[in-house]
């Protein structure tokens, strides 16, 4: 089958993904990608030109919440599923890159 | 070091994230306090375990409204949620929730002032609402320490065009910014403790022989004061040039590099050159329904816009005659300003109340940390106090006193001066002996005003000094300067 979903890309998204893959399972998830990738594609067939883009599958919006304060978990509650947890702070590996998150 | 043909724009544009001022998190109920135990304000949602549902806080997409509103953006009638993937580990779920395609607010722009009393507009791409991350500490030793008080916070994040072409309008524009959103009560905008973070991107256009060569953009981050801010891109200009002289590397020949600030130092470090662009994944928020701002919502939310610290300042210098400077001062916060235009109202002199408030009241009300609105000092007690120094009954620095005490303990301007014995004897007989006393004790200084000589000026006020002084300081000088001239005038043979 042509391979819409080249070994390469299957091993950079399992690299953005943190998966660790077999060469085997590269190959073999290449060719299933891929046939879902062509699946799907007959949707394009469709002409859509009049319809608007779905933002969700749900018929409604506006689900609010007043900004109210509720009790959180306690320091123990919520570090009790850690793997490792000091003073009150979840432990993980040292971490190189400098994101800075948002 | 700069070549004698190389002249340089230095071109910047701004992201920033803001933290609004709402009492619980984006997506959950956990409180957004500061300084507290780290993982004490944290929920299954906020740690992003299986199965939890974020609910969207509506007072935070209010907030973010009303400021795309004041940065006169075009705001988006519909508007949904989408997931930004990102492995790291003060992100729980492993994605933030964000707005990509949609963003609240676009195509706005923001008034800054310039030195020379103009305005200028900068362009303000989008503006968008999402959640914060958690805090990762990694001088902990052999791993990296997180805490997710912080993960789940409401974060409006702005974007800038690159229309800032210098350390100072960066700066100018973080400030202004920060006095907008302290004006609409959506943050605190306090620099130190995080409620605003600028990254600004930078790079220079440089021309030399006709020829534009653009530098490559750099990005920084960890700026943590409008300082650090302006003095990051006033180094990195420098930086650039120097870097261009040297290697001539341009915008095509090189990816975005990520610096950080050392304050200590006042340098920028590389932290990362971006072998890619990040690969964020964006896809469309499952967990999340979007939002519709229907036409009633958006004018409920345009009625609490007030008018913006700018336009205020430049109709304080209008209307009330003051000094750029002082209309500066008065408008950067909304309670002081606020509180001028009330004493306003009531008839009180605009340069005189401003001395009072920017002076006695803002270092009283930084001294008890509150803002001015909330001294025990009304705008009518100070409008009445303001009357009375105009009216002659008390001398500026009497006055001052009585703010003072009124400002902390509350009490009424007319009672105090009398209990203090504040009030300027305004007796005209009491004057007359006295001046006639300085003018018999005297005859050197009158004779220089008489003869109208070179030291005229400083001689008539040396003599008003010494009635005062007899006076015990507590004497309306108008009236002195009045009766003084008369005996002046009458030894000079005039009328």
């Amino acid at each position: 089958m042509a391979g819409k979903i080249d070994e390469l890309l299957v091993r950079r998204v399992a690299q953005l993904a943190r998966l660790e893959l077999s060469d085997q399972e590269i190959v073999q998830f290449s060719m299933q990608l891929s046939a879902i990738v062509n699946y799907i594609e007959k949707l394009n067939e469709l002409n859509t030109d009049e319809v608007e883009p779905l933002a969700h599958c749900l018929p409604i919006c506006n689900v609010f919440r007043s900004d109210e304060v509720l009790p959180s978990l306690t320091q123990e509650r919520a570090l009790a599923n850690a793997p490792d947890a000091e003073n009150g702070y979840f432990k993980v590996p040292k971490v190189l890159e400098n994101g800075g998150g948002a | 070091m700069m070549k004698m043909s190389d002249s340089y724009t230095i071109v910047v544009g701004l992201e920033i994230h803001i933290h609004l001022a709402t009492r619980s998190k984006m997506f959950c109920s956990c409180e957004l306090v500061y300084g507290q135990p780290p993982n004490t304000r944290v929920c299954p949602v906020c740690l992003g375990m299986p199965g939890t549902l974020p609910v969207m806080n509506k007072t935070a997409v209010e907030y973010a409204v009303l400021t795309a509103m004041a940065l006169r953006c075009q705001i988006a009638p519909l508007t949904k949620w989408d997931r930004k993937s990102y492995y790291y580990p003060d992100l729980p779920k492993n994605y933030q929730i964000s707005q990509y395609d949609l963003p609240i607010g676009s195509s706005g722009y923001i008034e800054i002032s310039q030195e020379d009393g103009g305005t200028k507009k900068i362009r303000i791409r989008r503006a968008h609402l999402e959640e914060d991350a958690g805090k990762n500490i990694h001088d902990a030793g052999g791993y990296t320490a997180v805490d997710l008080n912080r993960a789940g916070a409401p974060l409006l994040e702005i974007v800038t065009e690159p229309d800032m072409n210098s350390p100072v309008e960066v700066r100018a524009l973080a400030e202004e910014l920060r006095r907008i959103v302290r004006f609409l009560g959506v943050s605190e905008g306090d620099m130190q403790k995080g409620h605003m973070r600028f990254e600004p991107n930078i790079n220079l256009h440089i021309q030399r022989n006709g020829q534009v060569f653009k530098t490559p953009i750099t990005e920084v981050k960890n700026l943590n004061s409008f300082r650090a801010l302006e003095r990051s891109i006033a180094y990195e200009a420098r930086r650039q040039y120097e870097e261009f002289l040297e290697i001539g590397r341009t915008l095509q020949m090189g990816n975005k590099k990520t610096f950080g600030w050392d304050d200590e130092q006042e340098i920028t470090v590389l932290q990362r050159e971006k072998e890619e662009a990040h690969d964020y994944r964006y896809f469309p928020e499952p967990d999340l329904v979007p939002v519709r701002l229907t036409p009633e919502w958006l004018a409920e939310i345009e009625s609490r816009l007030c008018e913006l610290p700018l336009a205020m300042e430049r109709r304080f210098q209008r209307e009330y005659g003051l000094s750029r400077y002082d209309a500066g001062v008065l408008t950067a916060e909304r309670a002081t300003a606020e509180f001028f235009e009330q004493t306003m109202r009531l008839g009180a002199e605009p340069k005189r109340v401003c001395n009072f408030l920017t002076q006695a009241g803002l270092k009283i009300a930084n001294e008890l940390s509150v803002p001015i609105d909330r001294l025990r000092i009304t705008p009518e007690t100070l409008a009445k106090l303001a009357q009375m120094v105009e009216s002659g009954l008390v001398s500026t620095t009497a006055a001052n006193l009585v703010f003072e005490q009124i400002a902390r303990e509350g009490g009424e301007p007319e009672v105090i001066v009398r209990e203090k014995n504040l009030l300027q004897s305004s007796d005209g007989g009491q004057i007359e002996v006295l001046a006639e006393a300085v003018i018999a004790e005297q005859p050197q200084a009158v004779r220089d005003v008489v003869e109208e000589n070179k030291k005229a000026k400083k001689a008539l006020g040396f003599l008003m000094g010494q009635i005062i002084q007899k006076a015990g300081g507590q004497v309306n000088p108008k009236l002195v300067s009045q009766i003084l001239q008369q005996k002046l005038n009458a030894l000079k043979g005039k009328p």
